[in-house]
């Protein structure tokens, strides 16, 4: 892989807090390395930044792996970036050539209040998984592990499904800012499982009631969250998620 | 939970949305097949006897009133989700992630949904007051036709007449136009909406969609186009 | 002044002893009992539903915006229990062992033993909430095998193994949060233990969106807040991830056992330059199918492609015939090292071992082409196939390689290096998981208790989860039985508005330093030192050098540090301060305690103790304790001993030869 070194222009959101208005704000980074991660170039220009005694830019990150879902970028246009399957953290330089003028944003939806600059509120999620996103058993209270066998394939897709990190990215890519493949992703993920079954009616439909009350869009299966989200949850999910939620509803008492 | 929850909740108006959607896929496929006898070569008598089944029948009066429903319903809901959804995002974002991450025309089915509407209204005004409500106050009444011994409302002549306008027939194909893209990622969403899950299933229904939206709005885009150009 | 209140009794029956024994609170007074969490990993979250679904009122915390991204989620390649479902020969014992030897003999036998008690529950625990672990197609649940052990005990979910863990104890914990059993505080950093007579009774935390300091009551407190990797500044650790809680509580009487016990992880990506923030583990079940050489020719330029196989050294294969690929993560690590600073290293800092996936591609290749029924395969097809069934198995891992590299991983062999990945060391607890400080736990990587000098592969997870699940809900009832009688303390009790002012005031004093560097700065240079003379090898100059340069550094920090921005706002450098500067408080006691071991063993390297073949030399008849340092006061400690007893294993000189 060849290295090279570029010159970038930034075009930053920046806003001081959720109470206040927020506005782009123009910076350039130099000698930008084509072997850094996206995020060590923010690092780079908040070193700068804090150098020339300006408030450094506030964003979500953790584990820079991406696995733990807190990075959070719009960038371009694109939630994480332009580079498929992908979040911000894991994004190279390499995507970008000098002389780019790369636009970040925070996610947008209502769900999503921001904190500061680039940094976003997404409670919203917890308090979904806390309607219902759990198997209801109390420690100490399980089968053998083998007790039960679980087809192959069935494991294997609640595990595609399990994958989701929370990043939010499904909801800042959607039009209608809808957070069903995060809640499809795990409804899926626990309605495939036998562990699932019992909950399997009122699991799904306290989350879809709780993700409303959250104020997040409904979906139009526009697959713009398929096509971003950085561990490929398929948009199938969601089909499967409106299954339950019909068969639920027309059951359920 | 109460089935009045079940159908508000924001699956429950997508639900809406498929249900009705598919019946008026229905509906098209009744009414194109209808239409379609406007090219039987008989100068329009197996197509106006048509149009008089649909128009004197018990059944088909009963349907179309779940017709008017179901266009209503689908309206309706449509606009307030649209509306609805759209407030969800109160900052919008400067770089759109646009036609990279979805179709523009799934992005786009309120606006062509409103363009088919306001075909819709041209469309009713054209043709089916004049032979629903004809002689109605001042609604003005169809011609009429004897074909052994019985008298018909001549629909096929009327669409004759409203189809000379060069500007009537290029709005009607645009409408078409609509209806294809709208076709295109409602067909196929519908059934995700109503919780159709499996992957091949879904890749069987986006090819039938697609080829529904091609094959439906273009027939119904030649029927002027065929009376424009005197090919019936 | 240690007393590990280890049971008496045979070791097997220690445990069970112990929870037939051990005090019991009533279902009413669990109500009235207050318990403060901090950290929500794998120990935090499932200790906090477990105490909260047995009726204790519950308050956790975590610095990140949701408790689903505590860094045990970046776990990749499994946990390890003793289910035998391979009939392999594995059992209680057999883990035990493992782990004790794999610890190089520091741990102590009872927690390790009932560790591996309590392993086989967890499995049962997770699957029945809903872990997708990898299975056969008959169903059943599928292992893998790890470094250290002859059998396949590991279980996984493809190498997100700690991701689907921790979020089935996140689930469980966001269930208890519903039904009102556990109050979830995101975004907020303990920053100070509140005592009183003696007790942890509370916390000072701050919210970080805020900058706003709060004060928490509880009859005890649990740390479960994590490793302190990040104090060498790269590290696989999260950014986030930090010694802060540890260290306030060391601050308040918590002797800290064993700092010097670092683990340095064998498979990482390379370090690529100085922009570098942090590093990235491969996870070690790669080791399972790639085979580790460095070029036979010292300094050797040609690609990895073009050198045949007679001038390749698998070094590892060939020290370690028995285990191979597959020995413990110090060995492997120390035999990278040594092969670089030999100058064999790859790449272009030179600084990396090639681990090469050709051979294993090519056998599964043959073997899916056998399944196949294809006889007559061409070489390409089969590669093709074999591709197919890594790509399965680790696919995910590739794909990172292929990110954050640039190199297709499928042609040409990954370049790996060791990483700082795992503390060993941390807060002292007894067999009860209690540190000095009544009323005060420590649980998962954040105490030292269960690794020794060394952690095998897949014990981490398997550690929180034992601490959380099984461990802490029988111990704390056995402290708590005896707290019923103390009636909730008001957070308007001196000894609160103490802490907070003592808060306050080293905040504000950060704040009001106005020098010139970042804290990004000073943590890069502590990183070094710590790196350098504290790192894979250490020896007594470099050691007694790294402690005066990290005074040096300790004064510079705090005479011309720049923070900017606002307290009372979110404000990530100031955060990030507080945490550098616990940071080389712990970094200065991490060298002391390494000078003072005299010996080699585990991740604890000394240079001057090795053999002749420079394997790690221990030395137990004057080392074979637990190093607890206790807080005297600025740069002074005072060390006490927990000599260990070994009751059922006769300590050798570990062979995985």
């Amino acid at each position: 892989m060849e290295h090279y070194t570029m010159n970038l222009n930034l075009k930053v959101w920046r806003q001081k807090n959720n109470s206040s208005k927020g506005a782009f704000k123009l910076y350039r980074v130099e000698n930008i390395s084509s072997e850094m991660s996206f995020l060590e170039m923010f690092d780079v220009l908040n070193e700068q930044l804090i150098h020339d005694g300006e408030e450094p830019i506030a964003f979500d990150h953790d584990c820079r792996e991406g696995i733990c879902g807190t990075c959070s970028m719009y960038i371009n246009g694109k939630p994480h970036g332009p580079w498929q399957a992908n979040t911000t953290c894991q994004l190279h330089m390499r995507a970008f050539k000098d002389g780019d003028t790369i636009v970040v944003e925070p996610w947008r939806a209502g769900a999503f209040p921001v904190i500061k600059d680039l940094m976003v509120d997404r409670s919203a999620f917890d308090r979904i998984i806390q309607a219902g996103g759990y198997i209801s058993v109390n420690t100490g209270n399980a089968v053998d592990g083998n007790a039960l066998p679980i087809a192959k394939d069935k494991a294997d897709e609640s595990f595609a499904a399990a994958m989701c990190i929370g990043c939010g990215a499904c909801v800042a890519a959607c039009k209608n800012s809808s957070a069903m493949l995060f809640l499809s992703a795990k409804v899926s993920h626990l309605a495939l499982l036998p562990q699932g079954e019992p909950e399997r009616k009122s699991r799904v439909m306290n989350m879809v009631a709780q993700m409303d009350k959250e104020g997040f869009g409904s979906c139009t299966n526009t697959g713009a969250c398929e096509a971003t989200c950085p561990k490929e949850i398929s948009l199938t999910h969601i089909a499967r998620l409106n299954k339950e939620y019909i068969f639920a509803g027309v059951t359920e008492k | 939970m109460t089935w009045k929850q079940v159908f508000t909740s924001s699956v429950g108006k997508k639900l809406v949305m498929g249900f009705t959607g598919i019946f008026l896929i229905l509906f098209l496929i009744v009414h194109v097949g209808l239409n379609a006898c406007i090219w039987a070569g008989d100068n329009g008598e197996m197509f106006n006897k048509a149009a008089h089944f649909m128009g004197a029948t018990v059944v088909p009066r009963v349907l179309e009133i779940g017709l008017f429903a179901g266009f209503f319903l689908h309206i309706i809901q449509g606009y307030m989700l649209a509306a609805q959804n759209k407030a969800k995002r109160p900052v919008g974002y400067a770089v759109n992630y646009g036609n990279r991450g979805s179709k523009w025309y799934s992005r786009s089915m309120g606006i062509l949904g409103s363009l088919i509407l306001l075909f819709l209204i041209m469309h009713v005004y054209h043709f089916w007051t004049p032979s629903r409500l004809g002689g109605i106050g001042n609604v003005h009444e169809l011609a009429a036709v004897e074909y052994n011994g019985r008298e018909y409302h001549n629909l096929f002549l009327e669409m004759k007449m409203v189809f000379e306008s060069p500007v009537v027939v290029i709005l009607y194909i645009v409408a078409c136009i609509s209806l294809a893209y709208h076709l295109a990622h409602g067909f196929q969403s519908a059934f995700r909406t109503i919780g159709v899950h499996n992957k091949r299933y879904n890749m069987m229904l986006t090819a039938l969609g697609n080829g529904f939206a091609i094959i439906v709005p273009l027939a119904f885009a030649m029927m002027p186009v065929s009376f424009y150009l005197g090919w019936v | 002044m240690l007393d590990a209140k280890i049971p008496a009794g045979p070791l097997d029956d220690k445990w069970n002893d112990y929870k037939g024994h051990c005090k019991l609170v009533n279902p009413a007074n669990k109500r009235k009992l207050e318990i403060i969490i901090v950290g929500t990993g794998l120990a935090g979250a499932s200790a906090a539903a477990s105490l909260g679904e047995m009726g204790y009122k519950v308050k956790a915390f975590c610095f990140q915006d949701s408790p689903r991204r505590a860094h045990s989620i970046a776990a990749q390649g499994g946990i390890n229990a003793a289910k035998n479902y391979q009939n392999d020969g594995d059992s209680v014992f057999r883990l035990f062992y493992d782990t004790i030897k794999g610890g190089d003999y520091r741990a102590r036998e009872s927690n390790v033993h009932r560790l591996a008690e309590v392993s086989a529950n967890i499995i049962d625990q997770c699957v029945a909430q809903g872990v997708p672990f990898a299975r056969e197609y008959g169903g059943l649940l599928s292992n893998r095998s790890f470094g250290g052990t002859q059998v396949q005990r590991t279980f996984y979910a493809a190498g997100q193994t700690g991701q689907q863990l921790l979020i089935g104890a996140y689930q469980a914990l966001e269930r208890q949060v519903a039904l009102g059993n556990v109050k979830m505080y995101s975004r907020h950093e303990m920053l100070e233990i509140v005592k009183i007579d003696g007790k942890a009774r509370g916390i000072i935390a701050r919210d970080l969106v805020k900058g706003t300091l709060e004060r928490h009551f509880g009859h005890a407190v649990l740390l479960c807040s994590g490793g302190y990797g990040n104090v060498f500044y790269l590290s696989t650790n999260a950014m986030g991830s930090n010694v802060t809680a540890a260290w306030k509580a060391h601050r308040q009487g918590a002797v800290f056992a064993n700092p010097c016990f670092t683990q340095i992880h064998p498979t990482c990506i390379p370090v690529s330059g100085d922009h570098q923030s942090k590093l990235t583990l491969m996870s070690e079940s790669l080791r399972n199918d790639g085979r580790i050489w460095v070029p036979k020719q010292k300094g050797d330029t040609r690609k990895a492609s073009d050198i045949p196989e007679e001038e390749r050294d698998y070094y590892l294969e060939r020290r370690y015939p028995a285990f191979g690929n597959l020995v413990p993560r110090d060995v492997a690590s120390r035999a990278a090292k040594e092969r670089c600073d030999e100058g064999y290293g790859v790449g272009s800092s030179k600084q990396a071992v090639y681990l090469d996936f050709a051979a294993a591609i090519e056998r599964y290749g043959r073997t899916e082409a056998n399944k196949q029924g294809k006889d007559h395969a061409s070489l390409d097809e089969i590669i093709a196939m074999g591709k197919e069934v890594v790509k399965e198995k680790y696919g995910n891992l590739f794909d990172m390689y292929e990110k954050i590299t640039g190199e297709n991983p499928y042609e040409v062999p990954m370049r790996i290096y060791p990483a700082v990945h795992y503390t060993m060391g941390g807060l002292w607890v007894d067999y009860e998981l209690q540190t000095t400080v009544p009323g005060l736990y420590a649980l998962g990587e954040a105490n030292f208790s269960d690794h020794g000098a060394n952690r095998l592969g897949a014990s981490a997870l398997m550690q929180g989860l034992a601490d959380g699940y099984f461990v802490i809900p029988y111990t704390i009832g056995n402290y708590l039985a005896d707290e019923i009688y103390s009636k909730a303390v008001s957070t308007d009790h001196e000894a609160f508005a103490a802490a907070e002012k003592s808060v306050s005031d080293r905040i504000n004093q950060l704040m009001n330093i106005k020098g010139k560097q970042s804290v990004e700065s000073f943590h890069k240079r502590l990183g070094k030192i710590m790196w350098d003379k504290c790192g894979m090898a250490r020896n007594a100059q470099g050691l007694q050098e790294a402690i005066t340069e990290i005074q040096a550094l300790k004064k510079e920090f705090w005479s011309d540090l720049k923070v900017p921005g606002e307290v009372n706002e979110m404000n990530p450098e100031l955060d990030k301060a507080n945490r550098v500067a616990d940071f080389i408080e712990l970094g200065e006691l991490m060298c002391k305690d390494a000078l003072n071991r005299n010996e080699s063993c585990g991740g604890h390297f000394r240079e001057e103790y090795q053999t002749e073949d420079g394997e790690a030399l221990r030395d137990d008849a004057n080392y074979m304790y637990v190093g607890a340092w206790e807080y005297a006061g600025d740069s002074n400690w005072t060390l006490h001993k927990e000599v260990l007893n070994y009751e059922v294993i006769k300590p050798t000189q570990r062979n995985y030869k």
